[in-house]
């Protein structure tokens, strides 16, 4: 009895101290509960930015127009292609199984090529030294269906890639992209998702810049696409030339932000404004 | 990308409910608003005409314009009458139709 009086003062005065200060948190703020799965310490999800309309297309699977793709990559898991007759399931069998955690794990340093190879790029391996199947084009429908499916597999799953060992070089180039001004509006990356997150510019809210939701259905594209379009419009935006998707210095920038978010769950397939 | 479409509709109902619907569509949308890089008009092709069928009575249609998103999603009420099939038609400008369907149990 005493504790619940005890208690029911606590939440009292929490209320008393709630309503001095003039600061509530906004609905989407990291203190709402439906958000605590996109946050991680100081870490927040592109979620926990987006209007409630954007989440709630996100929320529902079925209302979440990503799945036009995933269900493609489904699909194509399963088809066998190139002349070797192999379809992925030939060696992976499962998805739910084989790639479970996977996606969260790249980028990712690959010795054969002695360089960093993102998911995208290690379906292509795949493609090209396994099934004897040509390349798929970078942003291309199945590419960004397969890239899809197989992060989806890790939803929920802690991003974890790995920054040690042969990736640190990489890293070390990620992170001095990450730091270094470019383009007309000499910005860096960390202006905008460092020094001023959560800030607006005009009508933006800047987030985090996490990689946790990608490939994401963006409201603005009308459709699923990679992170590294979205890099070469963060690029554009700050009217710098942007680098072509694929390239060294875009996987490098992936593992540094991917590290960043080392730790929140994946999200894939989001919905993004 | 062959358009595809997927429908909600409760496995079963009572006689008389009111039941939620709820559809997408994959399809560009494409406004005829657009120019491509040479700076020609982009020819429109939307998604101009959507039905609902249930057991072969039309119980609601709509009529689309230009402005309406990609990938639509578009969910409405009927009236469970009766068990049986309820199909979807989305009608584009080129006269493609996408087709779904499901099955309902009404008791």
């Amino acid at each position: 009895m005493k504790r619940a009086v005890l208690t029911a003062t606590l939440i009292g005065a929490a209320a008393w101290l709630a309503a001095c200060t003039d600061e509530q948190p906004a609905s989407g703020h990291p203190t709402d509960p439906k958000m605590a799965k996109y946050v991680v310490g100081k870490l927040r999800t592109g979620y926990t930015y987006a209007e409630p309309e954007t989440r709630a297309i996100q929320d529902d699977d079925f209302n979440n127009p990503s799945f036009f793709w995933v269900d493609r990559g489904k699909e194509i898991w399963s088809k066998a292609e190139g002349t070797a007759g192999k379809s992925c399931a030939s060696c992976h069998g499962e998805a739910e199984k084989s790639m479970k955690g996977v996606g969260a794990t790249y980028p990712k340093y690959f010795a054969p090529k002695g360089k960093l190879v993102n998911l995208e790029q290690r379906i292509n391996i795949c493609r090209t030294e396994q099934m004897k199947a040509p390349e798929w084009k970078y942003e291309s429908t199945e590419l960004l269906a397969m890239t899809g499916y197989v992060k989806m597999q890790s939803r929920d799953l802690p991003v974890n890639v790995a920054i040690d060992g042969p990736a640190a070089p990489f890293f070390e180039k990620g992170k001095a992209f990450y730091y270094e001004r470019r383009g007309l509006n000499d910005l860096a990356c960390k202006h905008c998702h460092v020094d001023n997150e959560g800030n607006y510019i005009r009508a933006e809210l800047l987030s985090q810049g996490q990689s946790n939701g990608f490939p994401t259905y963006r409201l603005k594209w009308q459709k699923f696409g990679s992170l590294h379009r979205r890099m070469a419009g963060c690029n554009e935006e700050i009217r710098a030339e942007p680098f072509p998707m694929g390239s060294d210095e875009y996987v490098n920038l992936e593992l540094y932000v991917a590290w960043r978010g080392n730790g929140l769950p994946v999200e894939t397939p989001s919905v993004r404004k | 990308m062959a358009a595809s479409a997927k429908v909600r509709v409760p496995a079963t109902a009572k006689k008389g409910e009111v039941i939620e619907i709820k559809t997408q569509v994959q399809h560009e949308m494409e406004s005829g608003q657009r120019k491509d890089a040479a700076g020609k008009a982009i020819p429109r092709q939307i998604i101009n005409k959507f039905v609902c069928k249930y057991n072969g009575a039309e119980v609601f249609a709509s009529d689309w314009h230009p402005a309406i998103s990609a990938n639509p999603y578009l969910s409405f009420f009927i009236t469970a009458t009766e068990s049986g099939k309820i199909e979807f038609f989305w009608t584009d400008d080129k006269g493609e139709v996408t087709k779904a369907e499901a099955e309902i149990k009404v008791s």
